[in-house]
């Protein structure tokens, strides 16, 4: 992050947002979520969202999503199947321009800017906020290679800078001791838990602002979701964390805030992802204000 | 473990289809097929193998006759009846018109399969380039040769070995769109994706991540390309012309080619020629043989380097 963004804004922790301010058609049945009881603190919001949908092609895969994201917070999404966690945490990096036909309506600022309007270079908004993904998608090419690609790509090609940098980001990511002697050899020869972190060290080598993380677990033993679970504490006082788990213990575990989505019929009977409860993760967990979350996080429904 | 707090378990516990032991009735007829299948299979195998195996044993057995040195460099003989000579101007009218081909055709051909993969999508114009290089495919090498003689040789007035790269490069290039653009459709998106999210820029990434990947496919399919359009005869008969000696320079000059060699010699009724085109035709698939070694071998290099294996 280079300047400050003009219109930082700022909320309280007791400021509902209850997520379903939604389009006219869909039904607002919810109750206003729990009070939280966190004291009060300023947050510094880094993404705000406000009636977010997103389509693909003429089918809407999530509706209504209203939430804003802090700073040097971990903020967890979780929800069933198809409720579109993963599409809201791939709009926040314009990584939906990738995919054809997929549109995102509504708005979502970034540091008080809007993500995406015209101006913006996507390019841009994926070096500050990155993302690591459900598979680890190391590429084929040296463990050094793989961090150095995106400090590269932003134009850093002295070696002794790019190594201090490899190694600094390996060490973040709690890599640097299984590796450090291996640095020539190919990423590919990682097991799935030192292949994810090193997708990690990538994604940190480039300094970002935000770090999306899309189930970064799923794929990972218990012993490599612990070391992954740990590295995300250590990052969260100088980076703000999302994360899309399906793993509702993960969430309670590592985040400070949760989103509870969920998949409903709409009109037309189709199942559109909505936003059902937004707040502080011990209260999502505790005293959840809508049916529905408890409903799931007590495993009678998902 | 929880098998002791269930007092009324069933008395004798039976599995759910019966013994996992052979039937004994369908050994028999199955074991026979199975062994049927297995023979026709060998046989099968057997029967391609065959024409290969014979092919590359008779060409080189009459090949080995007259191929020498002399023979791959000395100049053409005057007479078909003469049996001195070699084909030295034909191996270097093949390589010069061969490589000349494929340094258009292969650039050009994954720049395309570039574009229909990575920009083309599902438009329009990305269909219709697809359509019309399926169609290209399917375009019979002398009306490729016939195409080029009426539009260039006619038009420059002159038979040149680049007439003749021409002509082999239309050849080639859908065969390399094509594979190309399969290739690059078997990267994973996952990778694509890695390098965008690291803020990447598109063409950034096809180039150190797409590419590479699919290095190998690609090179293994151009490598067909350029193999079946070093053996064409028949785009080169009205383009390259003839010459006695051997003719370096691709845009002057008439040059002429190992398989027009062939074509020329094996149809002349003396003994000699159509030992030169026995020559010829081993020679032709030495140079095949070898082109696709080397360029294999630069394939693994390079794809190690990018890939940091050791």
């Amino acid at each position: 992050m280079t300047t400050e963004p003009p219109m930082t804004t700022t909320l309280t922790p007791d400021t509902t947002i209850d997520g379903v301010a939604t389009l006219p058609p869909t039904e607002v049945d919810q109750p206003p979520a729990a009070e939280s009881e966190v004291p009060e603190q300023e947050r510094e919001v880094v993404f705000r969202l406000s009636e977010v949908e997103v389509f693909y092609g003429a089918a809407r895969a999530v509706t209504g999503v209203d939430l804003d994201i802090a700073r040097n917070e971990i903020t967890a999404f979780i929800g069933p199947s198809g409720c579109g966690k993963t599409t809201v945490i791939r709009s926040l990096n314009r990584m939906h321009d990738l995919t054809p036909g997929a549109r995102v309506m509504g708005t979502i600022t970034y540091h008080g800017e809007n993500l995406y309007s015209g101006k913006v270079d996507p390019a841009e908004v994926r070096r500050r906020i990155g993302m690591v993904f459900q598979k680890p998608n190391p590429f084929p090419k040296s463990i050094y290679d793989n961090i150095a690609y995106g400090p590269r790509i932003n134009g850093t090609r002295k070696r002794s800078q790019l190594d201090d940098i490899v190694e600094h980001a390996l060490t973040r990511a709690a890599l640097w001791g299984e590796v450090k002697d291996k640095l020539k050899s190919s990423a590919l020869g990682l097991s799935g838990g030192q292949a994810q972190r090193l997708c990690i060290a990538r994604a940190l080598a480039v300094d970002p602002d935000v770090l999306l993380m899309d189930e970064p677990c799923s794929a990972l033993d218990p012993i490599a979701t612990a070391r992954i679970e740990d590295l995300m504490h250590e990052l969260k006082d100088n980076l703000t964390i999302v994360i899309v788990t399906h793993n509702m213990q993960q969430a309670a575990r590592v985040s400070d805030r949760t989103a509870f989505y969920t998949a409903e019929p709409d009109e037309e009977g189709r199942r559109v992802g909505k936003l059902v409860e937004y707040d502080v993760t011990e209260t999502i967990f505790t005293k959840p204000g809508d049916p529905r979350t408890e409903g799931y996080i007590t495993g009678r429904f998902g | 473990m929880t098998a002791t707090v269930v007092p009324p378990a069933p008395p004798t516990p039976r599995s759910p289809s019966g013994s996992i032991l052979r039937p004994r009735k369908a050994t028999g007829w199955r074991r026979f097929k199975s062994g049927l299948a297995s023979v026709l299979f060998v046989l099968a195998f057997v029967a391609a193998a065959i024409p290969l195996i014979a092919l590359v044993y008779y060409v080189t057995r009459e090949g080995l006759k007259v191929f020498s040195w002399e023979f791959l460099t000395t100049e053409l003989p005057f007479s078909q009846r003469s049996v001195d000579g070699g084909i030295g101007p034909a191996v270097v009218g093949t390589i010069v018109i061969t490589v000349g081909a494929t340094l258009m055709a292969v650039p050009l051909g994954v720049l395309g399969g570039i574009y229909l993969n990575e920009y083309a999508g599902k438009s329009k114009f990305g269909a219709l380039v697809r359509f019309l290089s399926e169609i290209l495919t399917g375009v019979p090498s002398i009306v490729m040769g016939l195409f080029i003689y009426t539009f260039w040789v006619l038009r420059v007035k002159e038979q040149t070995g680049f007439a003749g790269s021409l002509a082999l490069a239309c050849l080639m290039l859908p065969v390399v769109i094509r594979t190309s653009e399969e290739m690059l459709k078997l990267v994973p998106h996952e990778l694509r994706e890695g390098s965008l999210a690291l803020g990447s820029r598109k063409s950034r990434t096809i180039r150190t991540v797409v590419l590479p990947h699919a290095a190998p496919g690609i090179v293994s399919g151009s490598l067909l390309a350029v193999a079946r359009a070093a053996g064409e005869t028949a785009p080169l008969l009205f383009t390259i012309g003839a010459t006695q000696t051997a003719n370096w320079n691709l845009f002057e000059g008439t040059n002429t080619a190992l398989s027009v060699q062939i074509f020329g010699n094996a149809n002349s009724p003396y003994i000699p020629a159509q030992e030169r085109a026995f020559g010829a035709a081993f020679t032709l698939i030495l140079i095949v043989f070898v082109a696709t070694a080397l360029a294999r071998i630069v394939t693994v290099v390079y794809t190690r380097r990018v890939s940091g294996k050791s």
